[in-house]
């Protein structure tokens, strides 16, 4: 035996609600973000990852009481993401309970943000959560979904984010969000090879054979995905049972409590 | 009551949500005396093992800590809690471990990614009270690139696979450390908090 890869269902998080977008413009509602929460530990997720995409400027207090409601009824790893832009933040959020933050558009903003997290918190709880689209013979990092370019190289960057004392990266690819194309399986490939952290891929799962695929052609550790797993066209379990098929360590489901 | 050691360092709030989940009174205690006297304590700590040692001292703590384990205070290290036990690790020479057990805290070398981030197996070597509801193979969650190496097998009762067969678990009466997170470890981490304050402070679990 030995560690298992994980499955990690994403919620976009406004108000408390679960909303999805598709390439980040066009969101609908789908449910109670603590419900669906539950329902993923029940089935199985191994870590769930919160994107907060409130806009209004009560976006700080509702983040930390959210991380806190979570940590009363999860008792799974989680991550709170989204416009993160303070290390003060990112300690309130961790304090509830929370296990990591993901830091993307604050942290290319001002890359000192990375350094600031990790050295108050450790790197276990620092994520560096990259939006990348193809540019060239390579990528570059993206603000806001995509709408604003960087000109930054996204491999220089992940690699700057982990020696700034990243933990792990979460790999967002624009071109295959909200797609269902599969992984960026080249993207995935060139981030995993350049750091030793662990790499989160997300963006374009539609089948559990596209996990199996992500696990077997890349140095993934993690596939998240978001609106196959909150529309029901895929479950926790179907991935797994198709990435044991493929002779994938995963975690079994669990003895229930009683 | 189950006190939480609270020295600024580690998932405080995660720990106290997964007792009182399971109707268990925990609360975060920084006051050593009253640290010596609790019913059980759980020793969290995340991050560096240097920067918990310290921090573990500058609170006052270490000794309170020594002491309860000298009068039989039930004890479970989560994480850097369980490395704390030890007598130091090779992350910070430096700095000192409680000597609850002997032996030394080294870095996974040979393990494939650092730190290991997710769910593994615990191989169950040894028997512990507190352990009675998990099974071999129940996989909890991790999060470090450290292992202990105690200085005797006995003290040893679990293991993980990473690149090599680490200690996972380690302890002895009235004390155990787990390097695994049980308040992030699902049902199976449920378990295994539910039969310490069982253990420790009554069937109110």
């Amino acid at each position: 035996m030995t560690l298992a890869k994980r499955v990690i269902p994403c919620l976009d998080v406004r108000e408390g609600k679960v909303v999805k977008s598709v390439q980040f413009v066009d969101t609908k509602d789908v449910g109670d973000a603590i419900d669906m929460a539950r329902r993923y530990d029940a089935g199985g997720a191994d870590e769930l990852v919160f994107l907060d995409i409130n806009a209004s400027h009560e976006r700080r207090r509702t983040m930390v009481e959210f991380a806190s409601r979570v940590a009363e009824q999860l008792f799974i790893p989680f991550t709170v993401g989204g416009g993160i832009a303070s290390a003060d933040l990112a300690g309130e959020i961790l304090r509830e309970g929370a296990d990591k933050v993901a830091v993307n558009s604050g942290a290319v903003r001002d890359p000192r943000l990375i350094a600031e997290i990790a050295d108050r918190y450790g790197s276990q709880a620092t994520v560096l959560s990259l939006d990348a689209r193809r540019s060239g013979a390579g990528w570059e990092v993206v603000l806001d979904g995509g709408r604003v370019p960087t000109g930054k190289d996204a491999i220089a960057w992940v690699k700057q984010g982990v020696a700034l004392g990243a933990g792990e990266v979460l790999v967002n690819s624009i071109d295959r969000d909200g797609t269902k194309q599969g992984f960026d399986l080249a993207l995935t490939a060139a981030v995993a090879d350049a750091v030793n952290v662990p790499v989160i891929a997300s963006g374009g799962a539609s089948s559990a054979a596209d996990f199996a695929t992500l696990f077997a052609k890349t140095g993934a550790e993690a596939g998240l995905a978001a609106s196959i797993f909150h529309y029901g066209e895929l479950t926790i379990a179907d991935v797994k049972r198709a990435l044991l098929d493929a002779g994938v360590p995963v975690r079994p489901p669990e003895r229930a409590l009683a | 009551m189950i006190a939480i050691v609270d020295y600024g360092v580690g998932n405080l709030a995660s720990v106290r949500k997964a007792f009182a989940s399971l109707g268990a009174r925990a609360e975060l205690e920084r006051d050593g005396e009253r640290v010596v006297r609790a019913d059980a304590l759980v020793l969290p700590g995340v991050g560096n093992f240097g920067h918990c040692s310290r921090e573990l001292n500058r609170f006052g703590l270490a000794e309170p800590v020594r002491e309860a384990h000298r009068r039989g205070v039930p004890i479970l290290g989560i994480c850097v809690g369980l490395q704390l036990l030890f007598d130091g690790s090779e992350e910070d020479p430096s700095s000192t471990g409680l000597g609850l057990l002997r032996g030394w805290v080294q870095r996974m070398t040979g393990a494939p990614r650092l730190p290991q981030i997710g769910w593994n197996a615990l191989r169950l070597t040894g028997m512990h009270p507190w352990l009675r509801d998990v099974r071999d193979g129940d996989y909890f969650y991790f999060v470090h690139s450290f292992a202990p190496t105690p200085a005797e097998q006995s003290y040893v009762v679990g293991g993980v696979e990473y690149g090599g067969l680490w200690c996972a678990a380690a302890g002895g009466d009235n004390l155990l450390g787990v390097q695994f997170h049980p308040e992030k470890s699902g049902a199976n981490g449920l378990r295994l908090l539910r039969a310490f304050a069982r253990a420790t402070v009554g069937a109110r679990a």
